[in-house]
């Protein structure tokens, strides 16, 4: 076999071979080629299939976030019946007695008929009574006339509406039983029950552990906008000299050489490292108050300046030199070129930049846990402006954080609904990005 | 908020010096700017510069310091016997600074005079009462030691801010006159104008060295710490992770082989799926792709990596970890007992890595010269030949420097292993258990009850440096390599 | 333009080796190559000289069907070697480009061992059977490209560490290392200083006993000097083409003239 004379034997014919005959190795090597060639493919298309399962479970699992289920019911107390049933032991209880028969007295106006007792109402919405008496202490006026009630049902019954609970794999118990849906089914074809869109979730603040129906995530994103201002006030000023430093002004010597090491290293460094100098300089040196949006903005400008001060230095260095030469020849000092020409020219480049900047800083949530913006629920809207900044809030990746860590899986619904907010922000801040960047690219 | 009207009082004071200084030089001139030797709003940007700089400067320094100048006189003055059994000076000093607040804040609220506040005599029992009405505190009685602390705590800062805003004031009308007595039309305004800006501008760059400097210290400080209430070599060799609840228990172990294992296991999985994706993809996108197919699978795999951690860490949590759940639980293979194990962290990770791997491959693909492509396509290679024994080994130094920054990502990713990975600390073999990071660990031993000046607590900080260290090695030892290969072809 | 009966009457008695009929190459929508008829010898080496931009590389690499790997470049008309059509059907551009080798203007050896550099080529066609055939032919390569007395003590150093000149020699052993039939050059001595070129020159010379070498040069001194017939491209026209003697002494064409001139170009 590995004879010489075979070798040249094996050579020769290749030598002469017509080019129109493919020969079995040229066949072998194609068909090597399209293999390798499907496996690029393959991999494009699994790094996409996982973009789209990413995309299904967020819209799948977050839109009902969106919705709430409410029970509406017009409902007459009489005088008599308000002293009566103040005139009780248990008040609540002869409120709810009295909404029953206002719910029994409407199904039989609508023609249907269903068996239910005090405990499925209550089940389905709470402690009804309660709700009814204090809007009739607090409005006595209001006897006598038809009010129109609508109750917040309860995130159970609210996760059947959206399909999340399903009969199958619904176990009796003390929140839910198999036959509250009936009731429910009818009182949904009454139009008694009903679905609309739940603003509370987008104006509203984070409700206790124990109510995953009323948790809202404005006060986050109210959270989240005073940290970017901070964010925005500081990186953007100080990213920009920093980088007009390095680009234009700075010798080259040991000291630039070890800011631009340092600058390289910090953009790699974890994030969580990031909390760790947050929590021991912001808050245990400086004793800057925990939670506060002030805090979280500043290690969060601190992550995001090595971002910045890098693609100002690209937009910097693409101004060619001839503006600052023209600059310079009309007796311009070194400074004045600068913030005359090219700064300006630079500027679409570098607020392209501090945007991208900002949507990373925006979705990032390690460094907050660290700082103290996590586990804490935040109530309610911080009073003015200075108290957005010092006041403990939380910031929305922290939020959704929070809600994924909660024990009640309806918080669940919630925190994906919040990550479809949080990418809105997202989506909208590189949108602004792009154009931008189309708007003033300029080709030198 | 004294600081807020401080700041903004010297901003005043500077607004003021611009007007005064321009129109002093303008005045020296006899009102024609032409024999000015610098443009006018320069010698008034000069006079406010004088005026700000210094006073903020003064500002930002006295903050810094007045903190610890008084935390050293406070602990100083603590008699040790208010120091009990089991707890430290740290321990002590934060409870002073609790009492502090809690007593500022009552005062706030109107709920208690400034006068009795500061009263020696005041009854010990009736100050806790108030400050625990008012939902202050915490820990069960202010002892004497603690509370005349407090007191002297609270005294020393007020005065202390009093002084600082009549030294920043004072500072800031000082540089107003030395700008103004400068004005005059010989000055070189603009000269010294652009030398102050050039000071700010190097200041501003020197912020990367500080944050630097930052870090290093808040570790390097609590990491010494901790080696002082826990033995260094425990904690570098010990097989077994297992604080303490309580937070002030002596029974804790703390060694971080398990850590650094769950951690290696999970960026291997994670590289595991990043690296063969995002390589063949930048292949097919640089060498195969049509300009169209390019244009749109690239941005999009590029969304992957401008998705927020948090989203990736609930994508492991509610949707990965039930399906391998699914497939290899109990009701499967029967491998696997919750949706948090290495797997799930490890294959969230390596979705998140993709972009990553592919984009810096991408680049570095496509910085190998076209000429030695032709070369090999000269020779009647074909594509995946001249990829395979040509590009890739030319690229090969850029590539593992690619995956080295990938990795060091991998090992500093929090959000996902926090919530995709478990919490229990094993030493397993077996990719479906639940383990932990050392990023999930220092989230936890800082978020949790635990005091910060317990070993539970300060573990972090070492933890930390153990993270910053690696990320720090692996990062410097990828940029060289990827500049060394980049050199090659330049 | 080129007269076809007149370069009939120049035709040495060797064989024709490629023959080119009205072959059209654009980039996109520029028109490069029109109309270009050309025949070209076997074991001779054949010059295209022309002003920068008039086409003859882009001709030259339309000849193995480099231009393939140009996603705007479209190839129209007909190109044979020994009769067959090399834009058939039929026709893989691997098995041709194994047939009709290239060197390049910038030397280009792969960041390998000298030996796999040479090595890479028959081994992805399969030329040897075992290591001491593949060792055979690498020597013979080298020997081939007037460069294996330089490299013989060092053929595992990498190939990027010799000189402009032995690395384009080095390049030229590789492309002859695949047997190939034909030799294109792309201007292979663009880069090289005065000692490298001739040197390369010489190496030419001897190549013309076994191949077909078509050179594309820029200096007209070089293509009087390796070459036996020329031919003259003129923004994307083959203008004259004939035996090189007859070119530079005697053009018909007065572009041609104008050329060699130093009038246009």
């Amino acid at each position: 076999m590995t004879d010489a004379s075979m070798q040249g034997g094996a050579a020769a014919p290749s030598r002469k071979s017509s080019i129109h005959t493919i020969d079995a190795r040229t066949k072998k090597r194609n068909a090597a080629e399209a293999r390798f060639k499907a496996y690029g493919l393959a991999a494009i298309l699994v790094g996409l299939f996982f973009l789209v399962v990413l995309a299904v479970s967020i819209v799948r699992n977050g839109l009902p976030a969106f919705t709430e289920t409410t029970v509406d019911l017009e409902f007459v107390l009489t005088e008599e019946q308000y002293q009566e049933a103040e005139g009780t032991l248990f008040k609540t209880a002869a409120y709810t007695d009295f909404f029953i028969a206002g719910l029994r007295e409407q199904l039989v106006e609508d023609g249907v008929e269903v068996a239910f007792d005090e405990d499925a109402i209550e089940r389905i919405l709470g402690k009804v009574g309660g709700n009814l008496r204090e809007f009739y202490r607090a409005n006595e006026d209001k006897l006598g006339e038809p009010v129109s009630f609508t109750m917040s049902a309860s995130s159970r019954v609210d996760g059947y509406m959206n399909g999340r609970v399903t009969r199958d794999g619904l176990e009796d118990s003390r929140f839910l039983m198999a036959t509250d849906l009936d009731l429910v089914d009818v009182l949904r074809d009454a139009g008694i029950i009903t679905q609309s869109f739940n603003w509370n979730f987008i104006t509203g603040a984070d409700s206790g552990v124990d109510n995953p129906g009323g948790a809202g995530i404005g006060a986050s994103v109210v959270g989240s906008f005073f940290m970017m201002i901070v964010v925005l006030v500081l990186s953007l000023p100080i990213g920009v000299a920093a980088s007009i430093y390095l680009e234009e002004f700075a010798p080259q010597n040991r000291f630039t050489d070890l800011i631009e090491v340092n600058i390289s290293n910090l953009a790699a460094v974890p994030s969580i490292v990031f909390g760790i100098l947050g929590l021991a300089v912001f808050i245990q040196f400086m004793h800057l108050p925990q939670s506060a949006p002030l805090v979280g903005g500043l290690v969060l400008t601190l992550m995001t300046l090595p971002t910045i001060i890098i693609s100002t230095r690209a937009s910097l260095k693409s101004v060619p030199p001839s503006i600052r030469d023209a600059a310079l020849g009309v007796g311009a000092s070194k400074m004045q070129a600068v913030f005359h020409h090219v700064l300006p020219l630079a500027m679409p480049g570098i607020l392209t930049g501090t945007i991208i900047g900002l949507a990373q800083a925006l979705g990032e949530t390690a460094p907050l846990l660290l700082i103290g913006m996590v586990g804490f629920v935040a109530r309610g809207y911080p009073d003015g402006f200075v108290g957005g900044f010092t006041e403990a809030n939380s910031a929305m990746p922290a939020q959704i954080y929070t809600w994924a860590a909660r024990a009640d899986v309806s918080f669940y619904e919630k925190a994906w609904g919040g990550i479809i907010i949080l990418l809105l922000f997202l989506l909208t801040m590189n949108i602004i990005a792009i154009i931008l960047r189309r708007r003033f690219e300029r080709r030198w | 908020m004294p600081l807020l009207w401080l700041f903004l009082i010297v901003l005043a004071i500077a607004a003021v010096g611009y007007v005064l200084g321009r129109s002093r030089a303008l005045q020296s001139a006899g009102g024609d700017s032409r024999d000015l030797h610098s443009l006018p709003s320069y010698y008034g940007t000069n006079v406010a510069m004088k005026a700000a700089v210094p006073a903020f400067l003064l500002m930002l320094v006295w903050l810094l310091v007045q903190p610890l100048y008084i935390n050293t006189v406070i602990s100083g003055a603590i008699p040790d016997s208010a120091i009990s059994d089991g707890a430290n000076l740290g321990l002590v000093m934060s409870e002073v600074r609790r009492t502090a607040e809690g007593l500022d804040a009552l005062v706030a609220a109107g709920e208690m005079t400034e006068a009795f506040a500061r009263s020696a005599r005041a009854d010990l029992g009736d100050i806790t009462q108030r400050l625990q009405d008012a939902g202050q505190i915490v820990t069960s009685e202010v002892t004497q030691p603690i509370l005349r602390a407090a007191q002297d705590y609270r005294v020393m800062n007020a005065t202390g801010s009093l002084l600082m805003s009549g030294a920043v004031i004072v500072l800031s009308l000082a540089g107003l006159l030395w700008g103004l007595r400068e004005s005059q039309a010989a000055f070189r305004a603009r000269n010294v104008v652009e030398a102050g800006v050039r000071a700010l501008l190097i200041a501003a760059a020197s912020i990367a060295i500080l944050t630097t400097i930052g870090i290093v210290l808040s570790l390097v400080f609590n990491t010494i710490e901790f080696f002082r209430l826990y033995p260094a070599s425990d904690f570098f060799f010990g097989l077994e992770w297992a604080p303490s609840f309580s937070g002030r228990g002596g029974s804790s172990e703390l060694g971080v082989i398990p850590l650094l294992w769950g951690t290696f296991y999970i960026s291997i999985v994670a590289l595991l799926v990043a690296v063969p994706i995002g390589l063949f993809a930048a292949i097919y996108l640089s060498e195969y792709a049509s300009r169209r197919v390019r244009g749109i699978a690239k941005p999009m795999l590029e969304v992957l990596a401008g998705i927020p951690t948090i989203v990736y860490g609930l994508f492991a949590l509610l949707t990965v970890g039930p399906l391998l759940l699914s497939v290899f639980g109990r009701e499967g293979l029967g491998w696997m007992q919750a949706g948090t194990a290495v797997m799930t962290a490890g294959i969230v990770m390596g979705i998140m890595l993709i972009p990553f791997v592919s984009s810096l491959s991408d680049d570095i693909i496509n910085a190998v010269p076209q000429a030695m492509r032709d070369g090999s396509y000269g020779l009647g290679a074909t594509k995946s030949e001249t990829i395979k024994q040509v590009v890739l080994p030319a690229a090969l130094p850029g590539i593992v420097g690619a995956i080295l920054l990938a990795a060091s990502r991998a090992i500093g990713e929090t959000m996902i292993v926090v919530l995709g990975a478990g919490a229990a600390a094993r030493l397993s073999l077996n990719p479906f258990e639940a383990m932990t990071t050392v990023t999930a660990k220092i989230v936890s031993q800082l978020t949790g009850d635990a005091d910060f000046a317990s070993p539970e607590a300060l573990v972090a900080f070492a933890l930390g440096m153990t993270l910053f260290v690696i990320t720090l090695g692996l990062n410097v030892f990828a940029l060289y390599i990827v500049r060394k290969y980049r050199e090659q072809y330049e | 333009m080129y007269d076809a009966p007149n370069t009939e009457l120049h035709v040495t008695q060797n064989d024709i080796k490629i023959a080119a009929r009205k072959v059209q190459v654009y980039y996109g929508d520029t028109h490069a190559i029109k109309d270009v008829d050309v025949d070209i010898e076997d074991k001779t080496v054949t010059a295209f000289i022309g002003p920068s931009g008039c086409g003859k590389s882009t001709f030259l690499r339309c000849i193995n069907r480099m231009n393939d790997t140009i996603d705007i470049c479209r190839v129209e008309g007909d190109i044979q070697i020994d009769g067959e059509d090399i834009y058939d059907k039929r026709v893989d551009p691997v098995q041709l480009r194994a047939k009709v080798g290239m060197v390049f203007q910038k030397p280009n050896p792969f960041p390998k061992s000298i030996y796999d550099n040479i090595a890479y080529g028959p081994k992805i066609h399969g030329l040897a059977k075992n290591k001491a055939d593949l060792d055979e032919i690498v020597e013979k390569a080298l020997r081939r490209g007037a460069i294996w007395d330089e490299v013989k003590d060092r053929l595992h150093a990498p190939g990027t560490g010799l000189s402009g000149g032995q690395q384009q020699r080095l390049c030229i052993a590789r492309a002859v290392a695949t047997e190939p039939e034909v030799l294109l050059m792309d201007e292979p001595c663009s880069a090289l200083d005065p000692i490298a070129t001739a040197q390369v020159e010489e190496l030419i010379d001897e190549l013309k006993q076994n191949y077909s070498v078509v050179i594309v040069t820029h200096s007209m001194q070089q293509a009087a000097r390796v070459s036996q017939k020329t031919a003259f491209f003129h923004l994307g026209h083959l203008v004259e083409y004939g035996e090189t003697g007859k070119i530079f002494t005697n053009p018909e064409d007065t572009r041609t003239e104008s050329y060699i001139t130093g009038r246009i170009g």
